[in-house]
């Protein structure tokens, strides 16, 4: 099964440790080589970006950055075959974060993304 | 953890489970020289996972809390069985020094454990079911309701392999030179037939089985990461990839099976199809086409059509062209014909299946079906009537035989 990873974060202000990286770069690989992790990629802030929103029947586009607490940081994409071992390595990111980043704080939401399976009479 | 998770369920320490085991008994393997007792020392660990992790919670270094668990276990069954003390020797003095697994960062004791559970000396079911096993972290009762056998024969494989590879003294060991091209062989065969039995299910009511297919394409992937400069490796990887994006398109909205000029391509996975093109052009780089290779070329050129009739089935056709020079064999002829009816017309393409020897694939449904669909290009309506009819008794799937029927009955009079 396909799980999107978006991970949101209020950043501190010093820039991240080398271990993290060094961790993070780790991790991924390993991920990636175990063929569970099959897409992934740092997201800019959203200064960089835009948002376009639908209210009262009327479309408006605002630039950003957005007032949000968090901002999105990256993305990934496993393949599992259960939720339980997409969570595991979302788990295992964030704690590499409480490990070398004091003061970091954020969230990794795990989204099952629809599939094959889920299609009628599969 | 939070509240709603006081301590671990199964399915947590099964994910984990699954992500460190083939690290895990490789490792042990490495140890203990003996991949069927490694593959016990670390089911035994599982064991005590399940029991403990529920209440103490899962470690912060679960892989090193497995690893050192099982090793406290291989000295205790080594202290009591005198014979081994060089073994006792060398655990303790490991075991000691290690609280977590020596990570292997480049991944060699897990391409020797490939190597070993894919050993030519073991029946090929064997393979397949230690692979699933120890690679792809699968327990016995998922290994068996994927191929829909009752858990005990799987167990009964698990353990007879075991005792091959004991009996035969087969350790992890990387083949030598003359070995590694049947040895490879062997490795990138078992994930296949892996990926084949999810894809197209050989029997029951399952036109497929994506679990087993996904299990497989990650095996694939595993195996490339393993082995960066083997074409062959990249070449299957992509294959599966690019198959696999085809999945979602395998499928009407009522579940009945579609035939790939009939697909709605707009379900295809570009994610998959985008990795597999990536796979197919590192295969490249290294040179030497093989079978996987050239297969995966095929699938690219289906892959990159943006609708059946933009087929570049020329491309295709002198593909399989050199595949039944690589590997010459009745499906790879039957695939051959297809490709040539498209490039070339329906009598080129009869033509070619005409060089079948007599009675080859008589059984196999497609041989019926392929032939079904050049006899109707060539607008030989009743004899493709009959061989869709024959297609529809030869296959043991309920979906492909309610397929086949139905192209019998739209085919004109």
């Amino acid at each position: 099964m396909r799980y999107l990873v978006v991970l949101e974060a209020s950043q501190p202000d010093t820039p991240p440790p080398d271990e993290l990286m060094a961790g993070i770069m780790r991790l991924g690989a390993e991920a990636t080589q175990s063929g569970a992790m099959i897409d992934n990629a740092g997201l800019a802030p959203s200064a960089d970006g835009a948002k376009v929103t639908l209210d009262g029947g009327e479309v408006t586009i605002t630039d950003g950055p957005f007032a949000e607490s968090k901002e999105m940081i990256s993305y990934a994409i496993y393949d599992t075959r259960t939720k339980e071992e997409a969570v595991e390595w979302a788990r295992r990111f964030l704690a590499l974060h409480a490990e070398h980043w004091p003061g970091w704080t954020g969230e990794a939401r795990v989204l099952r993304v629809f599939g094959p399976e889920d299609m009628p009479g599969a | 953890m939070t509240a709603a998770h006081p301590g671990p369920g199964r399915d947590t320490v099964e994910a984990i489970w699954r992500i460190e085991s083939a690290r895990l008994v490789a490792a042990l393997a490495r140890f203990t020289g003996d991949v069927g007792l490694a593959e016990d020392l670390a089911q035994d660990a599982l064991v005590a996972a399940l029991e403990q992790w529920p209440v103490s919670g899962v470690p912060p270094k679960p892989g090193g809390w497995l690893m050192t668990t099982a090793k406290n276990r291989a000295i205790d069954l080594f202290r009591r069985d005198g014979t081994h003390r060089r073994a006792v020797a060398a655990l303790g003095r490991t075991t000691s020094e290690v609280t977590e697994p020596e990570i292997d960062p480049v991944g060699d004791d897990e391409l020797r454990l490939l190597f070993a559970a894919c050993h030519p000396e073991l029946k090929r079911e064997y393979r397949v079911a230690l692979t699933l096993r120890c690679l792809a972290g699968l327990s016995t009762r998922e290994i068996a309701g994927a191929f829909l056998v009752p858990d005990p024969v799987v167990g009964q494989r698990i353990s007879r392999a075991k005792k091959t590879l004991r009996d035969k003294g087969i350790q992890l060991e990387l083949p030598g030179e003359d070995e590694l091209r049947t040895r490879l062989a062997s490795v990138l065969e078992v994930i296949y037939l892996i990926f084949n039995e999810g894809y197209r299910a050989t029997s029951g009511a399952d036109w497929m089985r994506p679990e087993l297919a996904n299990d497989a394409l990650r095996l694939a992937r595993r195996t490339a990461a393993l082995m960066p400069d083997v074409a062959e490796a990249q070449g299957l990887q992509a294959l599966l990839e690019l198959t696999q994006a085809r999945a979602p398109a395998r499928h009407d909205r009522q579940g009945a099976p579609v035939l790939l000029p009939d697909q709605d391509r707009s379900r295809w996975d570009r994610l998959l199809i985008r990795r597999g093109l990536d796979a197919l052009n590192r295969a490249y780089r290294l040179g030497a086409a093989g079978p996987y290779v050239l297969q995966a070329a095929i699938a690219g050129c289906h892959a990159t059509a943006a609708t059946a009739v933009e087929t570049d089935w020329a491309r295709i056709a002198g593909l399989y062209d050199v595949l039944e020079r690589v590997q010459p064999n009745p499906v790879v002829t039957l695939n051959r014909a297809m490709a040539h009816g498209h490039a070339d017309g329906p009598l080129a393409g009869l033509a070619v299946l005409a060089t079948l020897s007599d009675g080859a694939l008589e059984d196999y449904a497609h041989r019926h079906a392929v032939e079904g669909e050049l006899l109707a290009m060539a607008g030989r309506h009743e004899e493709a009537r009959a061989a869709y009819t024959r297609a529809a008794t030869h296959t043991g799937n309920e979906a492909e035989r309610h397929l086949f029927t139905q192209r019998a009955a739209r085919t004109p009079p």
